[in-house]
């Protein structure tokens, strides 16, 4: 079969760092293309190029069977290839109609047909979101349907899915499984990045891995199977993934909620955390678990409900009281809440807990600052160039241990994980797991929060399930499955429809 | 240039490589004051004197330099802070409400000015801080508060220091080691700004709020209280740039600093630092108060008309960030 395009011996690098050292990837009509490897590994720079975001130093992009030379992304985007990135590109203030046709607006608008056109869009589609709906007011996972829909509007021949179902909860993940197919059907050449492999499994016709800038190989979906990609990301098996846990002693109650609620969001949660203890809390997203760690974290405010840390009632107003108290929260999302992006490495770790890095009257005391957070970064097996580079330099995971850095400089009792590894590849997944086991063999009290099942399997010693606000059970170690889990997460939607008169 | 090899294996901690972009991004302001003052030299016999470089600092200093420094501040957070302007024309007439018709000593009356400067920016600080009110707003609004309470303690006449406050039009006029004192003072705010800005806890996370606030936040830093502060220091700064004008004029004025606000945000931009706030530095702002100074200098020494001034000044400031933003735009 012919290819749509073929990228040919693709080289690039930034300054001395080299993304792509000769890479060959090519897609052909009526194909699911799954791009494979840990971040870092050049998949974003590879679809950069395709894409003419960026320009390659060397090699051919051959489209059609020509040589193409593209200037930039308008010239990509008219010979049909789409992409959907990872960041959303969404004007939050206008209407998800308006978005899904943002450049392609007629100078006077005729609200009734372009409503009716995205309508139809979404329809096609199946997804339930209605056209003249605020674009910033729909939670993240719809607004990430926007995006695609946007790119589902217009002629294409080639679309990229980057990491698109990171946000999405598992139905409308599968979903875009259904309109990656629908494409498919329909001749379209589609590539798809993800972090996901059991969902890549599920759609995928190729995969291609992608290593240090490298090909590692480019294999049929049928002929492989999770074990061996792994092993092709990172050169060593699945069954590493999960580090061994260090001897632990499960110590005294340190974290105690009582009756926690805010509005239908949370629902009168109950639980503890104690001391040497990793609790996940699982549940489908929107289920109430950010609201319940932002909390306790002081973050949102709590409308009814107590926190006790250590026995001791809390009365939280800020994320600063919750910090002065012991208790950390790794941010869900990284780079709006988790780190400074444009900030040296050593100034976002030292963030939390300045008062070990200044003297009396505030001056920083740059040379102990360097000194602490070189070890630190060490001890974390940080990889960067220098703790004085901005954390935008480093790739997802070790932006995630930065964070880590952080609370571990401040050194409190409670730590609250929001999808520690969203984000990141699988090299570094199994260093925070390691990182995280570690923390509670020191002592800590350790909260998880994570929508991969398995990430909750591996790394807690019981699971509590949330589902519409409300605590919906709990499982130990010989219960854990996806079965199980999902029981109790969607078990409340039946729940809510018949104790609705109670609210 | 050339982008050097470090060598330095011997140290602990390896230093950064050279980075061209960044090299370029600070020092183009320099790059551009250093331009002026050569075409200012070229141009003018008059302009490379000491008496005429003494001349544009005391200028500046009285005008925007002070004032800039506060709204550095303000702008590092990713403020805005209108109201500089007014609440100096509040301290130069207060200077004289306090002194002459209060009749309160020079050492209580010049604390109670910077004081009065000081409430006026706690006043803005803790609507945007607390309530989460657009800085645009609430420094309009205490734009025109200031103003207005410089009409009604002056009753709309200047107030004559006379002998009262001699103290302080001796100030203004004075000079040590022939340069002049407001000058020093200048020197003296810039290098305590410079200070806080780059080696202490304080500036740190001023320059981070700016640049993402929420990750702040949940760094568990009391973020509204810095945020809050940054106004204060603008309202003291802009109030001693109140005294300073009333030190050379010998008058306290409601009509001083009237449209000031701009030309103090234009020396700052001028000065490389981003609206979107954490990025900017003490010395750039200096420089970027210097442009100013230096092209109105040059203006008057070259004989151009005042009205003719101003469209010039929009000119340089237009041209600068042209400048500026080409320059950063290689960067990417």
């Amino acid at each position: 079969m012919d290819a749509l395009v073929q990228l040919r011996g693709i080289k690039k690098s930034y300054g001395g760092v080299k993304a792509l050292r000769g890479v060959d990837f090519d897609i052909r009509p009526g194909e699911i293309h799954a791009l494979l490897g840990e971040n870092g590994a050049g998949k974003s720079t590879l679809m950069k190029v395709l894409g003419g975001d960026i320009s390659a130093n060397e090699g051919t992009i051959i489209v059609d069977g020509k040589t193409a030379n593209y200037r930039g992304p308008a010239d990509a985007k008219a010979s049909g290839i789409q992409m959907i990135h990872q960041e959303l590109a969404l004007a939050p203030d206008l209407s998800v109609a308006e978005n899904i046709y943002l450049g392609a607006l007629p100078t006077v608008i005729k609200w009734r047909d372009l409503n009716r056109a995205a309508g139809e869009v979404l329809d096609r589609f199946g997804f339930d979101i209605g056209p003249r709906e605020i674009v910033g007011k729909l939670p993240i996972a719809l607004q990430q349907i926007v995006e695609i829909a946007k790119a589902l509007s217009k002629k294409a021949r080639i679309i990229v899915f980057d990491e698109p179902t990171a946000v999405l909860s598992g139905k409308d993940a599968e979903r875009l499984h259904e309109i990656m197919l629908q494409l498919r059907a329909q001749g379209v050449g589609v590539v798809y990045i993800s972090h996901r492999l059991d969902e890549v499994f599920e759609v995928a016709d190729r995969m291609t891995v992608l290593k240090d800038g490298e090909t590692v190989g480019t294999i049929d979906a049928k002929d492989t199977d999770v074990a061996q990609i792994i092993s092709m990301m990172v050169g060593r098996r699945m069954s590493a993934m999960f580090p061994e846990k260090p001897e632990t002693e499960i110590g005294h109650e340190v974290l105690r909620v009582e009756n926690l609620g805010r509005g239908r969001k949370v629902l009168g949660v109950n639980f503890s955390v104690r001391a040497g203890e990793i609790v996940g809390l699982g549940g489908l997203v929107g289920s109430g678990r950010t609201e319940v760690a932002k909390m306790i974290f002081g973050a949102d405010p709590i409308e009814t409900g107590k926190v006790y840390l250590n026995g001791e009632e809390l009365r939280l107003k800020s994320p600063h009281d919750a910090v002065r108290a012991g208790i950390n929260l790794l941010p869900e999302d990284r780079k709006g809440e988790g780190v400074v992006i444009d900030f040296p490495i050593k100034v976002n770790s030292t963030m939390a807990m300045m008062g070990k890095i200044t003297n009396k009257f505030g001056f920083i005391r740059h040379s102990t600052e360097s000194r602490d957070i070189t070890e630190l970064t060490d001890q974390l097996t940080l990889k960067c160039g220098h703790i004085g580079d901005p954390v935008s330099t480093l790739s997802g995971g070790n932006q995630q241990k930065v964070v880590l850095a952080k609370w571990m400089f401040a050194g409190g009792e409670l730590i609250i994980f929001d999808e520690p590894t969203r984000g990141v590849d699988v090299g570094a997944k199994s260093e925070i797991y390691g990182l995280i086991n570690q923390m509670a063999a020191d002592g800590k009290a350790v909260l998880v929060i994570s929508s991969e099942h398995q990430e909750l399997f591996g790394i807690c010693d019981r699971i509590l399930v949330m589902g519409n606000g409300a605590l919906q059970g709990e499982l130990l170690p010989p219960d854990f499955s996806d079965e199980n889990l999902l029981h109790l997460a969607m078990a409340s939607g039946v729940a809510e429809q018949n104790g609705a008169n109670d609210v | 240039m050339s982008s050097k090899a470090t060598g330095g294996t011997s140290e602990v901690i390896e230093k950064r490589p050279f980075d061209k972009a960044e090299f370029i991004e600070k020092y183009s302001t320099f790059g551009i004051f250093l331009i002026l003052v050569v075409v200012a030299t070229l141009w003018t016999d008059t302009f490379l004197t000491e008496r005429n470089m003494l001349n544009v600092l005391r200028q500046v200093a009285a005008g925007t330099g002070i004032m800039a420094v506060g709204m550095l501040f303000v702008i590092l957070t990713r403020g805005i802070d209108l109201s500089v302007g007014s609440i100096q024309a509040l301290g130069s007439v207060l200077c004289g409400y306090y002194i002459v018709q209060l009749d309160i000593s020079i050492w209580f009356g010049i604390p109670l000015v910077l004081l009065s400067g000081a409430a006026c920016g706690a006043i803005t600080g803790l609507f945007v801080a607390y309530l989460s009110l657009p800085s645009f707003v609430m420094s309009l609004a205490m734009m025109a508060m200031a103003r207005g309470l410089s009409l009604v303690y002056s009753q709309g006449q200047p107030i004559v220091l006379g002998k009262a406050g001699a103290a302080i039009t001796e100030f203004g006029s004075g000079r040590f080691l022939n340069v002049p004192m407001p000058v020093w003072l200048m020197a003296f705010i810039f290098i305590v700004a410079g200070i806080t800005l780059n080696f202490t806890k304080y500036g740190r996370i001023i320059k981070a709020i700016g640049s993402n606030e929420e990750a702040v936040r949940l760094s568990g830093i009391n973020v509204p209280r810095y945020v809050a502060s940054v106004y204060v220091i603008s309202g003291v700064l802009a109030a001693t740039a109140g005294i300073i004008a009333a030190s050379r004029t010998g008058i306290g004025s409601s009509q001083v600093g009237v449209g000031a606000e701009l030309n103090v945000i234009a020396a700052v931009v001028i000065g490389g630092a981003s609206l979107m706030g954490g990025r900017g530095g003490v010395i750039n702002t200096l420089i970027g108060a210097l442009i100013l100074g230096v092209m109105t200098n040059l203006m008057n020494l070259a004989g151009v008309p005042g009205y003719h001034q101003q469209v010039w000044m929009g000119v340089i400031i237009a041209v600068a960030m042209l400048l500026h933003f080409s320059v950063t735009k290689i960067k990417n």
